[in-house]
């Protein structure tokens, strides 16, 4: 698996194809994506982006063919430590505040006593949720709710973050100074795979996976994607690939 | 770690929810009032009627509370007893106390009984009294009889509910998916919820019999510390069952809808009604009811005043039902992740 001239990807996906109750959901995606890479995964709502990422982060198992995750074939215990997750709906402990969320899934992720604290600060610092540390999430917006989720997924400092959705909610300021982080995230050599339904979010992945009724339409970079539908914008490469489909 | 973190997460979590702690802690405390309140409420006077008793005795019969009514033999007294005129007659039948009760009110036995054995402890102590009942039998059905039962039966309800529903909720609400993308174990999963449930169902546990003994003044003959251990055990089976039996429901009423199937059926069998008439058969559905291995330990406890020896198979029954429940809840996460 670590051919020096050809890094291992981080994640593989060959052949897989999920379906429930007899209804296919995925049907027969691969992809690879490269260490370091800032990937999108961009389709209409219900067109299967969650399933898929459950599928990567071992949390529900392929009907076929095989995920790797980091080299490792999954779903495997072992691997849950090694990237940071954030579900598309927003899973916190609202009798909690945000303080003792981060507390609980820190240790979930074997951080403790100082180190948690620390890291507790500079996630927060990160989604700009400092000064509400100690309030209840019940009193939180649902753009602060999506901020902490982000917050516990960057706790353990992972070197992959699989994001469901996570600037949906978050207002356009916000939202520009989360992707600079994010951005920053992978300048510094986290890989990130996230799903959105924005094109303009799209445009700022390195390579972007169209995906409508469970299967993979196209793959590459924003500008190539345009390139090859002859199109000015994302949006259109989308329709033009996709068939009209609304996004 | 995690199995800590899980368990602190779920006690705070727990104490920001004042209603549901008043639900688990005073909901019993209020019902066992009720209930005492219903079988215990009135002062009960016998009218005792007695022939050839000496008069010490009388005299000390008299001033423990009963009316006593003295007749000139044993048969006199009977027909007494027959017209509805007494409550109980004590005679002497080949110089042996015999005591016969009206027997239709049980309380109202219960009372002559205990009254009784206090006067002859000190005038004839080792004497045997022999009793015999003009109606009914020997069974006492008043609050200190089922007592015991009552106790068992509210840890074991209310803990089966607010697991249930805790456990759904966490499923519910997504915050279950969420736990199962981090590397915690299916096992440290329960292991978690047991420990930091446990650790309110034992308050709960100790809140109930303390107030049932203590402030209701219920019967209570044997160790008050394996009550406790029982009704932790009663109540660790039913976190098990409850957060088991939630995998199966979608909602919250879904989980009302299993009381009658689980909850209910375990009343009928637990010993608060006589199953003599019932089909043998079918009393032999009573051994599949951890209710039913609680009560009778509960009784042997407080009732007869047993001790450990008595209620070993109780206790490993009451074991193995937690511990095969909690082996199925594991089982049962793997629908929310596969590994
Ligand atoms: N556990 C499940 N059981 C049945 N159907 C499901 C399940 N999870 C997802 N689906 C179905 O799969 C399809 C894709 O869902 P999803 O992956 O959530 O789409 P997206 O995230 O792109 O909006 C939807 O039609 C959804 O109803
Ligand atoms: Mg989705």
């Amino acid at each position: 698996m670590n051919d020096p001239l050809s890094p291992s990807p981080v994640v593989e996906l060959d052949g897989i194809s999920r379906a429930f109750g007899g209804r296919a959901v995925l049907d027969g995606i691969t992809l690879q994506v490269g260490r370091g890479e800032l990937f999108g995964l961009l389709g209409p709502s219900g067109s299967g982006k969650t399933t898929l990422i459950k599928l990567i982060t071992g949390i529900d198992r392929a009907d076929r063919g095989v995920v790797r995750l980091l080299g490792e074939r999954m779903p495997r215990l072992s691997m849950l430590q090694r990237f940071g997750y954030m579900a598309q709906s927003d899973a916190l402990y609202a009798e909690l505040t945000a303080k003792e969320n981060l507390m609980f899934f820190g240790a979930l992720y074997g951080l403790g006593g100082v180190r948690r604290e620390e890291r507790i600060r500079s996630a927060m610092a990160v989604v700009d949720l400092l000064e509400h540390l100690n309030k209840p999430v019940s009193a939180y917006s649902g753009g602060m709710k999506r901020r902490l989720s982000l917050a516990i997924a960057l706790l353990h400092e992972p070197e992959l973050l699989i994001l469901d959705e996570p600037t949906v909610g978050i207002d356009p300021v916000l939202r520009q100074s989360i992707w600079r982080e994010l951005l920053a995230l992978r300048d510094r050599g986290t890989t990130l795979i996230l799903t959105t339904h924005v094109m303009d979010e799209a445009d700022r992945c390195d390579r972007v996976g169209l995906i409508r009724d469970g299967r993979l339409t196209a793959v590459g970079s924003p500008a190539d994607l345009k390139a090859r539908t002859g199109t000015a914008t994302i949006e259109d490469a989308f329709i033009a690939i996709g068939g009209g489909a609304r996004v | 770690m995690r199995i800590r973190a899980l368990t602190i997460r779920i006690i705070r979590q727990f104490v920001r929810d004042k209603r549901t702690l008043a639900l688990l802690f005073l909901a019993p405390l209020l019902v066992l009032t009720l209930m005492y309140f219903v079988f215990n409420g009135r002062e009960i006077k016998p009218d005792l009627g007695i022939a050839g008793v000496p008069p010490a005795m009388e005299e000390r019969i008299a001033q423990s509370g009963a009316r006593v009514v003295r007749y000139d033999d044993a048969d006199q007294a009977n027909r007494a007893l027959e017209g509805g005129d007494l409550d109980a007659t004590l005679t002497l039948d080949n110089g042996r106390p015999a005591l016969r009760l009206e027997g239709s009110d049980p309380s109202m036995s219960k009372a002559v009984l205990l009254l009784l054995r206090q006067a002859m402890q000190q005038d004839a102590p080792g004497v045997q009294l022999q009793i015999s009942y003009l109606y009914g039998k020997a069974d006492l059905t008043s609050f200190d009889s089922f007592g015991p039962v009552l106790i068992g039966f509210f840890s074991f309800f209310f803990v089966f509910l607010l697991a249930g529903v805790a456990f759904l909720r966490e499923r519910t609400t997504g915050t279950l998916e969420r736990l199962l993308a981090t590397p915690i174990r299916r096992s440290e999963v329960v292991a978690g919820y047991l420990t930091g449930f446990g650790l309110f169902t034992l308050f709960q546990a100790a809140l109930i019999a303390g107030y049932a003994i203590g402030v209701l003044g219920m019967y209570m003959d044997g160790s008050v510390w394996l009550v406790l251990l029982l009704n932790l055990l009663l109540t660790l089976t039913a976190l098990t069952l409850g957060t088991l039996l939630s995998s199966f429901a979608g909602s919250e009423f879904q989980i009302i809808q299993f009381i009658p199937l689980v909850i209910v059926p375990q009343v009928f069998f637990s010993g608060l009604f006589n199953l003599e008439a019932m089909n043998p058969w079918l009393q032999k559905l009573s051994y599949l009811m951890p209710l039913y291995y609680g009560a009778d330990a509960m009784r042997a406890v407080m009732i007869r005043g047993e001790g450990l020896s008595a209620i070993q198979l109780d206790v490993y029954v009451l074991l193995a039902f937690s511990v095969a429940f909690a082996l199925l809840n594991v089982l049962a996460l793997k629908k929310q992740r596969p590994i």
